[in-house]
């Protein structure tokens, strides 16, 4: 198929992804949620244990809007969503791609159980709305998302499909092996499952589970088996913040991986005080894969850039 | 080992030397599951046996670059189960029935061949991919017999090997055999 071809081709699934903003914008906006947009073009982008940032010249690319976003959210801005694109180094196989397109969205006064309700809300109106402007050249799986979801912890998950409990016996590279090869191969291809509570160490910027410490109050959406989503109990300790990015940054010098300045302008925000709250980040090509249950995102990308080597 | 590759060198067709044997990647998968580590997933196939085994790597598991050499050389003689080529300068390999399978029944004098060496041992032996051979065996063509649907006989080639060839094909005709799937490809007409 040559290059026109190709592209004519794709008009419906472009349409699709028109359709899932415009429901997602009408979701939020009629939360009293504000759409926010932060710099794509960051001066230190956020650490991760295993995420990697695209420089840009003297700066970075965002790998997601997450630190800005907290700021905002510490400055007394209490809904905040934001729909933008996120670069991630290396990342590049049939459901990942360097850049891509995320939402993202926070809520004062909530915690990951609240966000969870909130997100089967948003998906099951994303779903239906699209579905009925469907002109019959997709075939919208809105029975994913409109069927019971399923929310299992993490924990119960693995010791029935692994054999181990991997809070009370956490080892990473084997938590992260049987996550791919056992745990989400099981997950069932009709409907959503949230798996819930992840080991601490999977934590990253969650709170740790009030009275429960080995348990990170993280969840995943996994969208007929796509990870679709991940929400936190935001992390608000300050102190606890910049420990887990001197750790992971420790660890990235370790295995020879670029380490990143600290943000202390997002460290002085969250010692300022920033209200207790949810977060959700959602992958936006994802879900239009999920939706149109296509198999790759060449299937859903008209252009996929590839680097200069 | 020559070097190494770490999981993310990995691509499609790349051979690496993992525990001790080389691998050509015949599948390949970048999976990052949320927040954890760059997983990928392979399917190596063994370039020894022929086996294949589907593995989870990491971004830090290491493969080395196998010692692989190709050469051109030119089959001279078998004793039993060892078969002798030679190459431009005259140095002789000797090579097992073993590595060889089937392809040593379509081996002929001064037949040129590639051999992979892995490690300096032959590892594979590959031949034109035609050759000709000469029917020894086979029954007359029974006509009237392709309503069935069976349209081939079993035959026999000079040196034993045995394959399906068209109703037509007769004892002492010169056909032309593929040698990457061992199957009849065409009958040679000679006058």
């Amino acid at each position: 198929m040559d290059e026109r071809e190709r592209l004519a081709a794709l008009a419906p699934v472009l349409r699709l992804r028109g359709a899932v903003n415009e429901a997602i914008r009408g979701f939020f906006l009629e939360r009293d949620f504000i759409e926010v947009e932060t710099p794509v073009r960051v001066a230190v982008p956020a650490m991760e244990r295993h995420i990697d940032a695209e420089p840009a010249g003297d700066a970075w690319l965002r790998t997601s809007p997450e630190l800005h976003m907290k700021r905002l959210l510490a400055a007394g801005l209490p809904r905040l969503f934001q729909i933008g694109p996120c670069f991630r180094k290396g990342e590049r196989g049939e459901r990942h791609n360097p850049e891509y397109s995320m939402l993202e969205w926070y809520r004062a006064g909530a915690d990951y159980r609240v966000m969870l309700t909130e997100i089967e809300a948003l998906l099951r109106r994303v779903a239906s709305a699209v579905r009925l402007r469907d002109e019959g050249a997709l075939k919208i799986r809105e029975e994913i998302f409109s069927r019971p979801w399923i929310v299992e912890s993490v924990r119960d998950i693995f010791r029935r499909e692994a054999g181990w409990d991997p809070v009370a016996h956490y080892d990473e590279e084997r938590f992260e092996r049987d996550l791919v090869g056992r745990v989400e191969p099981s997950l069932p291809r009709d409907r959503c499952v949230a798996l819930l509570d992840y080991p601490a160490a999977q934590g990253a910027l969650a709170r740790l589970k009030p009275g429960a410490a080995a348990l990170a109050e993280r969840w995943e959406l996994y969208a007929g088996g796509l990870e679709l989503a991940n929400a936190f109990s935001e992390l608000t300790d300050a102190a606890e913040q910049r420990r887990r990015f001197e750790t992971w940054g420790n660890e990235r010098r370790a295995e020879g991986s670029a380490v990143y300045p600290l943000d202390e302008a997002f460290l002085a925000a969250l010692a300022a005080g920033m209200p207790p709250s949810g977060g959700v980040a959602l992958g936006l090509d994802r879900l239009v894969m999920a939706l149109a249950g296509l198999r790759t995102l060449d299937d859903l990308l008209p252009f996929r850039e590839v680097s200069k080597q | 080992m020559a070097g190494q590759y770490t999981a993310g060198d990995l691509r499609k067709g790349l051979k690496v030397e993992f525990e001790k044997k080389p691998y050509v990647v015949t599948e390949f998968n970048f999976v990052k599951p949320g927040k954890g580590a760059s997983i990928y997933n392979c399917r190596l196939k063994c370039m020894l046996d022929g086996t294949t085994m589907q593995r989870a790597f990491r971004a830090n598991d290491i493969f080395g670059v196998p010692d692989l050499e190709e050469k051109t050389m030119r089959y001279s003689y078998n004793e039993g189960d060892n078969y002798i080529f030679m190459d431009v300068n005259f140095e002789q390999t000797t090579i097992p029935a073993t590595v060889l399978g089937d392809s040593r029944y379509f081996l002929f004098e001064d037949c040129e061949v590639t051999v992979l060496f892995f490690n300096n041992n032959p590892v594979e032996v590959t031949l034109p991919t035609f050759v000709e051979k000469v029917i020894a065996e086979t029954q007359p063509g029974a006509r009237g017999n392709t309503a069935a649907g069976n349209v081939t006989k079993p035959a026999k080639i000079v040196g034993g090997y045995e394959l399906p060839v068209p109703l037509f094909v007769n004892e002492g005709d010169t056909i032309k055999i593929d040698t990457r799937t061992g199957q009849y490809s065409d009958r040679v007409l000679r006058r």
